[in-house]
């Protein structure tokens, strides 16, 4: 907090993932404006894990996030659509595999 | 798990029950299995007295703390000062339903927030005190939690089980607040000019009321004496320690300001307040009043 740069009006964007008590993978959601990145930690905790969802917090700048793009939609999902041997369908899956 | 929404998983329903659920409904009773007994050698009118002083100052600055609704200078904080208010009244929940146990008169947790007078309350003037601007009720909250923290570590070893099993529970809530408030007072204070100086002034006007939440009443004494209570003038060293790392991280000055002094000898926990307490009560108790034993 002591650096340089000029105060700045709006705070950045951060993405926040909280992970369950039963030990999932961090999910994603939501966001929010936090100036520094121990200030998105605490906000998270208030806005997110108030209903007593997750054992475990990230946060992300959002900037740090690179996604793919609305208009490039076609090319890199569409081909998987017809790939139907990709998918473990042709198995039977035990009924107490939790998750899938 | 096909959705990858966590208010979507938490509203699936499930006939396998809670072990379906991704997220928690674990929810725990902080009173699970204490008993509620009074102990043996702890007097119940002071036990009623004491649990109505803490859970008084937890009940009064959860009020102060939800006036910030709709008013924080950010969403983020605004959520964040409701839930510690709500934390707060939950201690206070707990607390005045004790003392009315303790003390045998029988009156429910409502009947004491909504049916005493000023100077029946017991809360310490800190928390009456009016919010004043964002730096000032942050300067406010850094006190209060810092020696309540160090108050309930301490009392979760009371002699009085559920006094100790609330102080177990409200420790963990009153880290997070200290947490909360000094991160808002290191970033203020060492922040620009402006938040500086707004955070150097607000913990100059909250620091003369510090002395009277360290300041043993005879309740206490005599409870401490008992294994029940905590003697708060053992708390002082702890909580000078963690105010000055606070305010040495921000760059200010702890502020070397007298306590404010009692009136008459009576503060606070003797039920004499300050004149924004009346107003606060009004506008708490108004609706219980005007529509006394409605429920919801």
């Amino acid at each position: 907090m002591s650096d340089t740069t000029a105060p700045r009006a709006d705070w950045p964007l951060y993405e926040v993932f909280v992970r369950s008590k039963r030990g999932l993978n961090h999910v994603h959601v939501g966001s929010l404006h936090a100036a520094d990145d121990r200030m998105a930690l605490l906000a998270a905790r208030d806005l997110y894990t108030r209903r007593n969802e997750g054992v475990s917090l990230w946060v992300v700048p959002s900037a740090a996030i690179t996604a793919s793009a609305p208009d490039e939609k076609d090319p890199f999902f569409a081909p998987s659509g017809d790939k139907v041997y990709r998918h473990p369908t042709f198995y039977d899956i035990p009924e107490d595999v939790p998750h899938i | 798990m096909s959705d990858d929404h966590v208010y979507l998983s938490l509203a699936e329903t499930s006939p396998e029950g809670e072990a379906r659920w991704a997220y928690g409904t674990g929810f725990t009773d902080p009173l699970h299995g204490v008993d509620t007994s009074l102990p043996a050698g702890v007097d119940g009118a002071d036990l009623g007295a004491y649990c109505l002083m803490l859970g008084d100052d937890a009940l009064v600055l959860a009020q102060r703390l939800t006036e910030w609704c709709t008013r924080a200078p950010e969403l983020e904080d605004e959520v964040a000062l409701a839930n510690t208010g709500l934390d707060l009244l939950g201690q206070a929940r707990l607390l005045l339903a004790r003392a009315g146990q303790a003390d045998g008169s029988g009156r429910s947790e409502d009947d004491l927030a909504f049916l005493r007078d000023e100077h029946e309350f017991r809360n310490v003037r800190l928390v009456e005190l009016p919010n004043g601007d964002f730096a000032h009720s942050t300067a406010r909250l850094l006190l209060f939690s810092c020696a309540r923290l160090a108050l309930f570590r301490r009392l979760a070893s009371s002699a009085d089980p559920v006094l100790a099993a609330v102080a177990a529970k409200g420790a963990k809530e009153l880290a997070y607040h200290r947490e909360y408030a000094a991160a808002w007072t290191v970033r203020l204070g060492d922040g620009t000019e402006l938040s500086r100086e707004r955070m150097r002034r607000g913990l100059e006007q909250v620091v003369p009321y510090l002395d009277e939440l360290l300041t043993p009443h005879p309740v206490e004494l005599r409870l401490a004496a008992s294994g029940a209570a905590v003697d708060p003038s053992v708390l002082r060293a702890e909580v000078g320690e963690a105010l000055a790392e606070v305010c040495a991280a921000a760059g200010l000055d702890v502020p070397q300001v007298p306590p404010l002094a009692a009136v008459g000898g009576r503060a606070g926990r003797d039920g004499v307040h300050t004149e924004a307490m009346g107003r606060l009560l009004a506008e708490m108790q108004c609706v219980a009043r005007a529509h006394p034993g409605a429920v919801w």
